[in-house]
């Protein structure tokens, strides 16, 4: 295949780790093993065998047969739990370790960045190790020279260029580090995760350039935790278990396959459920989801209506309470949330136990999975916050034939929210029927400029979703 | 470590038609080649390696440059103390002693400091080992290059102690290049040697000052070489550094004991230290990266 990138085949890479359960059962094994094992030790190192620090005898395969192909221009995704083999991986492929097994080929200049700013020296200046660390990276120094002025910008760092590094704050540093290794250029870019570093602002900024490096058409492999910028970036991705290969496949398959298998979900009851801070007081006691006939459930089709009930139980605070829900992503990108504050108005005076209804008289959510959190405060500030439980549960969306088109409407990379809308479509002279895509109909939406630019966008972006209309499934009730 | 071969792509190639570099990464087994060509690739990675420790050294320390020179200058004043005057140690051809030792110095102090921190290059280097691929070999040599600052400012200073001293060099001078070439490659040696081990155990760190003032009394640097009788002077040579020693000595201060046989024993020494540190280099070398 001529446009291939990174072909892995069988790869396996064993590493020693250190087992403390040996126990001597004399004294004098104890002691011939402590005078006998530093000459084996010392006559392995002359042979060359490194195996030989002491006692790692345990043995793990941090990589195991794992096989994959990279297209050029491909912008793939690797996840899994820690200690998957992610790091392990990425290190094989830019040669930083050698495989025990397997075979990689590589096609194109692999540049990686496992690390920012990796080699800097406190002190020298922030101009000196721009040429250390791109000298580390790879680059040459005419190169260096070329793109010095771009790299300060991007690291706002002007002012402290010639101040040494040591004196720079934490982010400054993360900064100068990043975009020293943003305008690396080699074809094939492995990326570790370096991007869960400094503030939310850089954060933003690292995954804006990572986006532009995939747009230039390098190939790229990204490990990261965070699966919002997973999505974002990558139309692939890869999933590894305890060094082994899972699956691969479109990103949001992949990513909903890991978390389904991470589901702490406390379904039905909170009471015991685990708080993301310890100071929460447990008064949520249960979270449901019931359908029309107010029977608790999991899935509902889109427009049904649906209703979420929450039973709380706080002996102490009767007054001022405020609880709400959050509809969220699986990757935890929040897209609606229902406050009694908001949705109700300020309530005085609560039982000390007591059921909470949300009734949602159709459901304009799309096909999907979504997950949902609830949460009780004494007021709207983060600090009054009494007890959250996230994930609380969980909730599939089934498509319906939402817009009585025939079409079954897509989620995800087209949103997730089905409003209705009239269109105003010019009629053509033969009388031909709105609705179906003819060519007419696709021309005249470039009547309208801001529209048509946007819609070819999202497709291409979202190759894997195919952007034809759907066949129309005949759904129960439609 | 790695069979690495440079293939033209496919006649079909993606539109941009440009040489796509294919690299193939397969375990390796036992001994494997030097790969002097990727050292030289990353040339410019030595240099900006080696540029970094000469700046940071001048940069950290309050006298800077100043100890280039008070290390090897302090321990002539102790030597001609001791050995001069109170054990009354005479150099070769009536060179005053003080000159004759610190022209011993001055390479030795350079071999030395090469020694031990190219042995505890690459463990200090650990983090670049551990995030980055370059050849391996660039971390202990860069080491040993950098090294070449303080030598040059010990120079200077023998320099103005011949003038004091009315000492005038021989024409032999030219030949210093050389020695000064056979320190390097021994420093390098040893410290290519030292260093993969210290990778795996760092007891090997503990032994380089008892192995560097181990090797300083047996080099003539507090008395001549002369005081052995020839074959043994010859079989001295085993040690590089008697070789390097007595090689400054005739260059410059133009003893008439000539090296000799000696030099040539010192130079198989040496090249045998840095081939086998070498390729012993190279094959601990997949393994830094998991261990350090
Ligand atoms: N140098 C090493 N020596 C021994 N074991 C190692 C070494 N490096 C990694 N491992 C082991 O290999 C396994 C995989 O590690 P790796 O760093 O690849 O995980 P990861 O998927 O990157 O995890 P994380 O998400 O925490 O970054 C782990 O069990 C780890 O303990
Ligand atoms: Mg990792």
């Amino acid at each position: 295949m001529s446009d291939l990138a990174i072909r892995v085949e069988g790869l396996g890479k064993k590493y020693h780790i250190g087992s403390a359960q040996k126990s001597y059962s004399t004294l004098r094994d104890t002691l011939s093993t402590a005078f006998v094992a530093p000459f084996v030790r010392a006559g392995r190192l002359l042979r060359g065998q490194a195996t030989g620090a002491a006692g790692l005898t345990e043995v793990i395969w941090a990589l195991d047969d794992v096989s994959f192909e990279v297209r050029h221009g491909e912008v793939v995704g690797i996840i899994g739990h820690n200690g998957a083999g992610k790091s392990t991986l990425l290190k094989v492929l830019s040669r930083i370790t050698e495989p025990t097994r397997g075979k990689v080929d590589l096609y194109g200049r692999v540049g990686s960045l496992l690390e920012v700013g990796t080699g800097f020296h406190p002190e020298l200046t922030g101009r000196e190790n721009i040429f250390l660390n791109g000298a580390i990276l790879g680059m040459s120094r005419v190169e260096i020279e070329r793109k010095f002025d771009e790299i300060v910008a991007f690291a706002e760092v002007e002012k402290f260029i010639d101040t040494p590094v040591k004196h720079y704050s934490s982010g400054m540093g993360l900064r100068l580090g990043f975009a020293v290794a943003a305008h690396l250029e080699p074809e094939i870019l492995v990326v570790d995760e370096v991007l869960a570093v400094g503030d939310a602002a850089f954060q933003r900024k690292c995954l804006g350039k990572m986006g532009e490096v995939a747009q230039e058409g390098r190939t790229v492999l990204f490990v990261s935790h965070n699966m919002a910028a997973i999505e974002n970036l990558c139309s692939r991705t890869i999933l590894l278990k305890q060094g082994k290969f899972i699956n691969d496949g479109p990103t949001n398959e992949i990513i909903n396959e890991y978390l389904s298998d991470n589901k702490p979900l406390a379904y039905g009851n909170l009471a015991t459920a685990p708080r993301p801070k310890s100071s929460y007081r447990p008064v949520l006691q249960s979270f449901n989801i019931l359908d029309e006939q107010g029977e608790p459930t999991a899935t509902i089709r889109s427009n049904d209506p649906v209703t979420f009930e929450i039973k709380y139980k706080s002996d102490e605070l009767t007054s001022n309470l405020i609880f709400a829900i959050l509809v969220h992503t699986v990757t935890k990108t929040p897209l609606v949330f229902f406050q009694t504050l908001t949705h109700h108005g300020p309530v005085e005076r609560w039982p000390s136990e007591g059921v909470l209804r949300l009734k949602i008289p159709a459901l304009p959510l799309g096909a999907g999975t979504y997950r949902l959190s609830v949460e009780c405060a004494t007021s709207r500030r983060p600090k009054d916050l009494v007890d959250v439980v996230e994930n609380c549960a969980e909730l599939t969306v089934v498509a319906q034939d939402f817009f009585g088109t025939g079409y079954l409407p897509k989620t995800g990379p087209h949103g997730y929210f089905l409003v209705n809308g009239e269109w105003e479509i010019p009629a053509a002279s033969n009388g031909h029927m709105a609705g179906a895509p003819t060519e007419q109909t696709t021309k005249s939406v470039v009547e309208k400029p801001d529209i048509a630019p946007t819609a070819q966008e999202t497709s291409q972006a979202t190759a894997a979703a195919s952007s034809e209309p759907t066949e129309s499934t005949p759904t129960e009730g439609a | 470590m790695s069979a690495i071969g440079t293939t033209t792509p496919d006649t079909q190639a993606s539109p941009p038609i440009k040489e796509v570099v294919h690299t193939q990464i397969t375990p390796s087994r036992g001994w494997v080649s030097l790969q002097l060509n990727e050292l030289w690739k990353y040339r410019e990675l030595l240099y900006f390696l080696t540029w970094r420790d000469v700046k940071v050294r001048y940069k950290q320390t309050v006298l800077g440059a100043a100890w280039a020179i008070i290390q090897p200058f302090f321990t002539m004043i102790v030597f001609s103390l001791f050995f001069g005057q109170l054990a009354g140690i005479e150099a070769d051809g009536g060179v005053p002693y003080p000159v004759a030792t610190y022209t011993a110095l001055v390479p030795w102090t350079f071999f030395a400091n090469g020694l031990s921190q190219s042995s505890n290059s690459l463990v200090s280097s650990a983090n670049l080992l551990k995030k980055i691929y370059f050849p391996r070999l660039v971390i202990p040599v860069s080491s040993v290059i950098s090294g070449l600052v303080d030598f040059v400012l010990a120079f200077i200073v023998l320099m103005i102690m011949m003038l004091v001293y009315g000492i005038v060099p021989t024409i032999n001078i030219l030949f210093l290049p050389f020695f000064l070439l056979l320190a390097f490659t021994t420093a390098l040696g040893v410290g290519l040697w030292l260093s993969a081990m210290n990778v795996q155990f760092r007891d090997v760190r503990y032994t380089i000052p008892f192995l560097t003032q181990f090797w300083l009394f047996a080099t003539p640097i507090a008395y001549p070489s002369s005081l052995l009788d020839e074959p043994w002077r010859t079989i001295y040579g085993i040690n590089p550094m008697a070789g390097v020693v007595e090689g400054f000595r005739w260059a410059l201060l133009g003893t008439d004991t000539s090296p000799g046989p000696m030099i040539f024993v010192s130079l198989a020494t040496a090249i045998t230290l840095l081939v086998s540190g070498a390729f012993y280099f190279r094959r601990m070398e997949k393994t830094f990266a998991d261990v350090v």
